[in-house]
C-alpha cells in the first residue's frame, strides 16, 4: 500500500480481529444486538456508525488542543449528536421504511460506547488522518460482526437474505422447503442475538488462545 | 391502574436489557461483583427517574410539532423534533452533573457509594434509550413518564443484579476456556432473556381480545341491519310506484 504506511495500515486491520470493538473491547453492544434480525438493517447501521465514527474522530482530533478537559464529555456528546442528526435525517429522507425499523436505535448511536471509547482512547491524542483511519478501522470491525450476526439470523430465521428468498418459498413449498425444511422463527427473537454473538466469541477465542480471559 | 400496568410492563415485558439490549456495555463491564452492580443499578434508577420526566416536558413544550404554540400563534407551526437527540443528551449530561453535585453536598455516604458510577451514566444507552422510547411510544402524561422512568430503571437494576449474582457463582464452575468471561456472560444473558419473554402474556389476557371481537361483530350486525332497512324502504317505494 503506497498510500498508507505500515503503522497506519495496522490501524485499520487491527480492529478487524485481534482488537475487535465488539468481541474484545466489549464496546457498542447495545445496537449490535437489537437491529440484527435483518441483514439490510445491520448493513445500514454499520454504514451509519462508520460515517459518525470516521467524521467524529476527525472533528475531535482537530479540536483536541482547544477542548478544556473538564467539559470534554459534553463537547464529544454534542459532536456525535450533530452527526447522528444528519444520519437520521438522511435515512428519513431516502429510506423511510428502514428508518422505521431502526427506530430509536439510530439515536442511540450517540451513546454507543464504541464512539465515546474511540474519542477518549484515540482521537484526543492523535492527528486527524490517523484518527480517521482508526475510526474507519473500528467501524469496519464493528460492522463485520453486525453483518455476520445479521446474515445468520435472517438466513435461519426467515430464509431470506436482504429480503430475497434464497431458500425457496415457504408457502409454495419450493427449494429447501420442498424436502421439509422449516424456518427457525426463534432466530428472529432478541435472545438469539446474544447467543449468536456468544458463539462468535467462542469460535474466535478458540482460534486465538491468547485472548482467553480468566474465570 | 394505568400506572401499575405501565410500571410492570416496563420492568418485565419491555425490560431494558433483555428486550431492547440497552445499557449492555456497562451491564457487561460492571457486573463482576454484586456490590458494584447494586451501586450502578441504583444510580440508573435515580437518573432515569429524573431525566425521563424532564425530557417529557422538553418534548411536550418545546420539541414536538406545534409544541411552541404557548409562545404565541405564529410559533404554532414550528416542528423542532429533529433537535431532540441533542436536547435529550444535553439534558442528561447536565442532570448527571447536577445530581452528582447535589448528592455530594447533601448525602456524602450515598455519594461514596454512587459517586464513581454517576459520570459513567451520562453515556449509558439505557438513559438516552429511556427518553427516546418515552418519545416514540408517546407516553401521554408527566406522571406516567415518571412511572415509566422508575419502572425501566428497576428493570435494568434487576437484570444487572441477576447477572452479577450468576457471575459470582460461575467462578466456581469449569467453563470451557474459550467461553470464559465474556462468552459465557453473553450466552447466560440470552437464556435469561428467553426466561423474561415468558412475562409477555402477563398483561394481555384473553379477555381484551374477546371484547374487541365482539365490538367488531356488533358493528357489522348494525351495518347489515341498516342495509336491510334500506332494502325494505326501497321495496316499499317500488310497491307504491306500482300501485
Amino acid at each position: 500500500m503506497g498510500l498508507l504506511s505500515k503503522k497506519d495500515a495496522k490501524l485499520i486491520t487491527d480492529p478487524l480481529l485481534d482488537n475487535n470493538p465488539i468481541t474484545i473491547q466489549v464496546l457498542g453492544i447495545c445496537s449490535a444486538l437489537a437491529i440484527t434480525a435483518e441483514l439490510e438493517a445491520s448493513i445500514v447501521m454499520s454504514v451509519s456508525v462508520m460515517f459518525v465514527l470516521g467524521l467524529g474522530n476527525v472533528v475531535i482530533s482537530l479540536m483536541r488542543n482547544i477542548i478544556p478537559s473538564k467539559i470534554r464529555i459534553i463537547v464529544q456528546l454534542i459532536v456525535v449528536a450533530t452527526l447522528v442528526i444528519i444520519v437520521d435525517l438522511v435515512l428519513k429522507a431516502f429510506a423511510y421504511e428502514l428508518s422505521k425499523t431502526l427506530s430509536v436505535f439510530v439515536g442511540l448511536i450517540i451513546t454507543n460506547c464504541i464512539i465515546m471509547g474511540r474519542f477518549e482512547a484515540f482521537a484526543l491524542g492523535n492527528g486527524p488522518w490517523r484518527a480517521f483511519l482508526d475510526g474507519i478501522g473500528n467501524s469496519i470491525g464493528y460492522g463485520a460482526i453486525l453483518i455476520v450476526v445479521g446474515f445468520f439470523r435472517e438466513l435461519l430465521g426467515s430464509g431470506t437474505l436482504l429480503g430475497i428468498k434464497v431458500l425457496g418459498d415457504p408457502i409454495e413449498k419450493t427449494g429447501l422447503y420442498a424436502i421439509g425444511y422449516e424456518n427457525n422463527g426463534f432466530m428472529l427473537l432478541s435472545p438469539m442475538a446474544l447467543i449468536v454473538v456468544g458463539i462468535i466469541i467462542w469460535i474466535q477465542r478458540s482460534k486465538n488462545t491468547s485472548l482467553i480471559e480468566e474465570n | 391502574m394505568e400506572h401499575l400496568e405501565l410500571f410492570f410492563k416496563s420492568i418485565f415485558i419491555d425490560n431494558m436489557v433483555f428486550a431492547t439490549f440497552l445499557g449492555m456495555c456497562s451491564y457487561l463491564a460492571v457486573s463482576k461483583k454484586v456490590s458494584t452492580a447494586v451501586g450502578l443499578g441504583a444510580a440508573v434508577i435515580f437518573v432515569l427517574a429524573v431525566t425521563v420526566p424532564l425530557n417529557w416536558l422538553l418534548d411536550q413544550y418545546i420539541l414536538q410539532e406545534g409544541a411552541l404554540s404557548w409562545l404565541g400563534e405564529e410559533y404554532a407551526e414550528y416542528d423542532l423534533s429533529f433537535l431532540s437527540f441533542i436536547m435529550f443528551i444535553a439534558t442528561i449530561a447536565t442532570m448527571v452533573q447536577l445530581v452528582e453535585i447535589i448528592v455530594e453536598k447533601f448525602s456524602p455516604s450515598l455519594y461514596n457509594s454512587l459517586g464513581i458510577f454517576l459520570p459513567l451514566i451520562a453515556v449509558n444507552c439505557a438513559i438516552l434509550g429511556g427518553s427516546l422510547f418515552m418519545q416514540s411510544r408517546e407516553i401521554p402524561t408527566l406522571g406516567l413518564s415518571l412511572t415509566y422512568g422508575i419502572g425501566s430503571g428497576i428493570g435494568w437494576f434487576l437484570a444487572i443484579l441477576a447477572i452479577a449474582a450468576i457471575r459470582e457463582k460461575i467462578r466456581y464452575s469449569s467453563v470451557p476456556p474459550a467461553l470464559r468471561g465474556l462468552g459465557i456472560t453473553f450466552i447466560i444473558t440470552g437464556l435469561m432473556a428467553i426466561g423474561f419473554m415468558s412475562f409477555g402474556g402477563m398483561l394481555t389476557g384473553g379477555d381484551e381480545e374477546k371484547k374487541e371481537i365482539s365490538k367488531v361483530d356488533s358493528k357489522i350486525e348494525k351495518k347489515e341491519l341498516i342495509t336491510e332497512d334500506a332494502k325494505e324502504i326501497v321495496a316499499d317505494n317500488t310497491n307504491t310506484n306500482k300501485q
